[in-house]
């Protein structure tokens, strides 16, 4: 089997995996990260959504072998220690979560955002969340705490 | 997803021959279509050939061209100064595909080498008269597309890159699937110093040209010069985002809208 050695959340991992394995079901699997979610197996969802050398992926549609000698950032890595991140503060603050099954993707993709764009309009909000779908909120907070969790980051 | 050999290639020609060694080995780029189809255990290639350490990325723009490796993918597309400038209707087609994330990892190599009836790239690649350039030879915009799924690519051919000349304008706009984004009617239209190009996507089982609108176009390149033409039904997609009769007329609606877009 393939071994295959990357960073997450600062840590350095490697593991042997077989050639099929999703870079989700390594992160989730093989080191026991399990704040990335599964939500569809058609790569619409979003609830996956991870960085990779700082770009927003999912997760679900990547092989770790791909992921090999990359730089990944997961939800997990988001907090420093017990302070969360502002975007994480952010959707606590706005009710930015239901179920909380979103939220990792949603929260990822906006710091993605974010990182682009530091003051996003709505529109523009809801325009790059398109691939990050929710089942709960209707979406109206989730794109208030993006607005409000980016203009916290700057 | 059933199990395969993995490869790293690193140039075209090793990509080749690495397919040549192989059962039936499949390129790898973006794996934005080629994974989902896996997962689906649709595909089961014996061995994937991966395209990112090829040398393949990359945009080159002349007074004349704009050149796009075959493995940029779809955002370095959307934010790249050069094709805004030269081609701004390439750059907002590729800031249309898919979703952020679809976008940081799809390429127009995969897009176009795949060819989905719905996808995007085929369209700009029709209606902007563009040569793909593999590592064998450079294949016509018009004759790369083959049918539903189907190019003039052969299995070992690896796509290089695919060059667009500079229209004196050109529009792209398209009525997306609110789900996948994916076009349901996409329309491209192109002025350029050989005539005027008008490339349907979404609509049949491959990309095609709207002759007769270019014809009307020829002699008024306005909105309203579409009115009288109209695209026939037969053969079109139907399925349950659109019957055919609806996607025809939307191909008129997008094309007028396409137009007046136009500087
Ligand atoms: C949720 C979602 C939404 C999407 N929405 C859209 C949309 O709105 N519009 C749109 O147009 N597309 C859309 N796509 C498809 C997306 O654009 C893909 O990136 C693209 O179709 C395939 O590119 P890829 O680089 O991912 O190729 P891959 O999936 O890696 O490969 C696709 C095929 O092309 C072949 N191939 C790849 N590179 C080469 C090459 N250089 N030479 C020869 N053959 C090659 C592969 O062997 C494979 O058969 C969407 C995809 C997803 C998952
Ligand atoms: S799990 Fe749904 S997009 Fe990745
Ligand atoms: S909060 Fe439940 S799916 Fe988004």
């Amino acid at each position: 089997m393939p071994s295959v050695s990357m960073t997450i959340n600062g840590k350095q991992v490697a593991g042997e995996v077989e050639e099929r394995t999703l870079l989700v079901d390594f992160i989730r699997e093989d080191q026991r990260l399990t704040g990335t979610h599964v939500g569809c197996d058609t790569s619409q969802c979003g609830a996956c959504v991870i960085h990779v050398n700082g770009e927003a992926v999912k997760a679900c549609t990547m092989l770790a072998v791909q992921a090999n000698n990359s730089e990944i950032t997961t939800i997990e890595g988001l907090a420093n220690g017990d302070d969360l991140h502002p975007m994480q503060e952010a959707f606590r603050d706005n009710h930015g979560l239901q179920c909380g099954f979103c939220t990792p993707g949603m929260i990822m993709s906006a710091v993605a955002l974010a990182k682009r764009n530091s003051a996003p309009s709505e529109a523009e909000v809801r325009h790059y969340l398109e691939g990050n779908l929710c089942r709960c909120t209707g979406y109206h907070n989730i794109v208030k705490s993006v607005m409000a969790g980016a203009r916290a980051m700057t | 997803m059933y199990n395969f050999k993995y490869q790293v290639a690193s140039s075209a020609e090793d990509a080749t021959s690495k397919i040549n060694a192989s059962d039936e080995g499949k390129l790898l780029a973006g794996g934005m279509t080629l994974l989902p189809t896996m997962k689906q255990r649709l595909a089961m290639p014996s061995d994937l050939i991966d395209l990112s350490g090829a040398s393949l990325t990359g945009i080159t723009a002349s007074e004349k061209t704009v050149s796009i490796g075959a493995m940029t993918t779809h955002d370095t597309v959307a934010n790249s100064k050069e094709v805004s400038t030269a081609i701004p209707a390439l750059a907002k087609l590729a800031g249309g595909i898919g979703d952020p994330a679809v976008r940081n990892r799809g390429t127009i190599g995969g897009s176009i080498a795949n060819n989905d009836p719905a996808a995007d790239y085929p369209a700009a690649v029709l209606g902007l008269g563009a040569t793909v350039i593999t590592n064998r030879r450079s294949i016509s915009g018009d004759d790369f597309f083959k049918g539903m799924f189907e190019t003039a690519l052969e299995e070992d051919e690896v796509i290089v890159k695919v060059d667009f000349p500079t229209p004196l304008t050109a529009s792209y706009v398209k009525f997306p699937n609110p789900a996948s984004r994916y076009a349901i009617v996409g329309v491209f239209v192109a002025k350029t110093i050989s005539g005027v190009r008008v490339a349907v996507t979404g609509a049949g089982a491959c990309v095609f040209r709207a002759t007769e609108m270019e014809a009307a176009l020829t002699k008024d390149f306005s909105p309203a010069a579409l009115n009288d033409s109209s695209i026939s039904e037969d053969g079109l997609n139907a399925d349950i985002h659109a019957s055919a009769e609806y996607r025809a007329h939307l191909v008129g609606v997008m094309a007028r809208r396409a137009v007046a877009a136009c500087e």
